[in-house]
């Protein structure tokens, strides 16, 4: 009898990707502060308790005003980036749009400590701002990304025949070009939003006093009556972030419909 | 061919020695022409030739590097595009997907003064044109291939250009609805009076189509002419190659006197031309050359006579189309086989290869390239 290995690995693999993500909720539903089995009981307390957290709510609006920044910022850079690198040829475009995408592979802790030492030294005072910069540095890849499939999928002739029309470059661009690429502008700021929120390493090293949500989660974990918390705060986060990630694969795809390309693969 | 009563002579467009150059690569090598008011004009050549790049001069969505490019006795060198009296249809028809028919179609009308109930009149007169009529409500990005191409159309027309440009318009169609679109573009160029360019690659379409072709092969004109011309008195071997097809046999002019030639050529022996209507082309280092259409030769059966002159030939191949046979027969003294149609009739043979045959054929069909 032949056996089906290949069932055999992809199923170990995808339990062991994703056991710790169920772990979550399922302790943060249970009735005891420690993680262990066997489940006590069914409680919503934690959730509660996760709610009236002062604390956290400080570190929630802190992570949302860095997120919303940091998705703004870096789409409004991919664009630019995107339309450079899908419609212009210019001497060294390959080598710039390697060095835009860099970030993306490099070791988030270089970045990290390098924007540090480098902030410090220009006497740039650490802040939320300080930390966005940092995101914004390591979403823009992920947004250019996005937006060149986005305007890859536009046909040249649509703006010709827009001038041809009578319009010029910048009514083109808004009444032809940007309704076209909306969807990924769109799937590019949630994305990058998403990114944002649960990054550590760049928001640890960056921020100054005030708590992000991943620092904070971060903080909390040492105190062993706070995990159970923890654990209710992390399934909101899956849960949003799964919301988040399906929206924006929602607007590509209605997005390559709308100017009828062929999918050519995304994120999710 | 669509000879008009009172066609229009004044100049519509004027190229004056246009040069093209993308870095090293010479696309445009010196086209001077002129395109008529209100004529049905082709661009027509193999890809790569430059129809596309001139047509796109004309749009102006590329520069020239040398020369001048008149629209309407007006030099367009400084004249953007979206400023220029022309409109075009482009090959993937460039349709915005998301917008309906009707907003596609009214798109050029943003900036016209009229009101809206005017314009809405104006797009539903322009689909009815193109016989689109009620469709103005559909999403673009659903239509089929062919109502696309008359939304194209309805788009370009409703701004009442000077010059509507059409680039290979109906090369994604599909061939029996390509042929009906010829017929009906034809028939709303006659309509609207507008000039139409067209760019094609494919000969039967500009055959069908034009009031006037220019072949281009390797950025330069080669021919200039009506479609008639074109087929009977091609310029150049290169011409009657790309338009239909032709056959070539070595030929030699012995004399002329008062418009008349005295030729002799392979297979045929001697005979006498018209200097004017048959001799074409600039003298060549491979010598002159006959040609003639497969269709200016016939077999000739049992009991047949030829109509003019004949002479004796070997079939060395033979390929049946159901109306047509096509023969390459050998004319003796001939040195390789020439190509001869003959429409099928009922209860006549279909030769084999091999048969020995007589060729009926006239010297008044014949062309020299000297």
């Amino acid at each position: 009898m032949k056996i089906p290995s290949l069932r055999i690995y992809t199923i170990a693999y995808l339990v062991f990707l994703y056991t710790p993500i169920v772990i979550l909720p399922i302790f943060a539903f249970n009735n005891a502060t420690v993680i262990a089995f066997p489940l006590r009981g069914f409680t919503t307390e934690w959730f509660v308790a996760v709610w009236n957290d002062a604390e956290l709510h400080g570190a929630l609006i802190n992570s949302l005003i860095v997120a919303g920044s940091t998705s703004v910022l870096s789409t409004a850079f991919g664009v630019f980036a995107a339309r450079a690198s899908t419609r212009y040829s210019f001497p060294g475009k390959g080598p710039l749009m390697g060095l835009i995408m860099l970030p993306m592979v490099l070791p988030e802790m270089i970045m990290a400590m390098a924007l540090l030492v480098v902030l410090l030294s220009l006497g740039v005072k650490l802040s939320l701002f300080t930390v966005i910069l940092g995101h914004v540095l390591v979403c823009t890849p992920f947004s250019v990304a996005i937006l060149t499939s986005a305007f890859q999928s536009l046909d040249k002739s649509l703006e010709e025949a827009a001038y041809d029309l009578g319009e010029g470059p910048v009514s083109t661009f808004r009444l032809v070009i940007l309704p076209l690429v909306l969807p990924g502008i769109i799937s590019s700021m949630l994305i990058t939003f998403t990114i944002s929120l649960d990054e550590f390493i760049i928001s640890n090293f960056l921020k100054s006093g005030e708590e992000l949500l991943s620092t904070y989660i971060y903080s909390k974990l040492r105190f062993p009556k706070y995990v159970p918390n923890i654990m209710a705060l992390g399934t909101i986060l899956v849960v949003i972030s799964i919301t988040l990630l399906a929206l924006a694969e929602f607007f590509r795809r209605r997005g390559l419909a709308k100017t009828g390309a062929k999918d050519s693969g995304g994120f999710v | 061919m669509s000879e008009k009563p009172t066609m229009p002579k004044q100049t519509m467009i004027e190229f004056k020695d246009v040069h093209k150059y993308y870095g090293d690569y010479h696309a445009l090598r010196g086209i001077t022409a002129t395109i008529r008011a209100g004529e049905f004009f082709s661009l027509l050549g193999p890809s790569g030739c430059g129809k596309t790049t001139l047509l796109r001069t004309i749009a102006g969505f590329e520069g020239i590097s040398k020369g001048v490019v008149l629209i309407d006795g007006k030099d367009v060198a400084d004249v953007p595009a979206n400023r220029r009296p022309t409109n075009m249809v482009f090959q993937s028809y460039a349709i915005f997907p998301h917008l309906t028919v009707a907003e596609n179609v009214g798109f050029g009308l943003r900036k016209d003064p009229r009101s809206a109930a005017d314009k809405a009149k104006a797009v539903e007169d322009s689909l009815a044109m193109v016989g689109l009529a009620g469709y103005g409500k559909r999403a673009a990005h659903a239509l089929s291939g062919g109502q696309r191409q008359r939304v194209a159309l309805a788009r370009a027309l409703i701004l009442k250009p000077k010059v509507l440009l059409l680039d290979e318009p109906l090369s994604a169609l599909d061939k029996k609805l390509r042929e009906n679109m010829q017929v009906e573009l034809i028939k709303l160029q006659r309509q609207v009076g507008i000039t139409f360019i067209l760019v094609t690659h494919d000969q039967e379409e500009a055959l069908v189509m034009s009031d006037r072709i220019a072949v281009m092969f390797e950025g330069q004109i080669a021919q200039l002419a009506d479609p008639e011309t074109l087929y009977r008195l091609p310029k150049t071997r290169a011409v009657a190659n790309f338009i239909g097809t032709m056959n070539f046999l070595p030929g030699k002019i012995l004399s002329s006197a008062g418009g008349r030639v005295q030729v002799e050529a392979a297979g045929f022996g001697r005979f006498e031309m018209d200097e004017e209507g048959q001799v074409t082309g600039e003298p060549t280092a491979t010598g002159a050359t006959v040609g003639f259409r497969p269709e200016t030769l016939t077999l000739l059966f049992e009991g047949q006579q030829a109509t003019d002159r004949e002479c004796m030939a070997t079939v060395e191949e033979v390929v049946y189309y159901g109306d047509m046979t096509y023969y390459d027969v050998r004319l003796d003294g001939a040195p390789e086989a020439s190509r001869l149609s003959m429409r099928n009739v009922f209860g006549r043979p279909v030769l084999d290869i091999g048969t020995r045959t007589r060729v009926g054929w006239s010297p008044g069909a014949m062309v020299m390239f000297r």
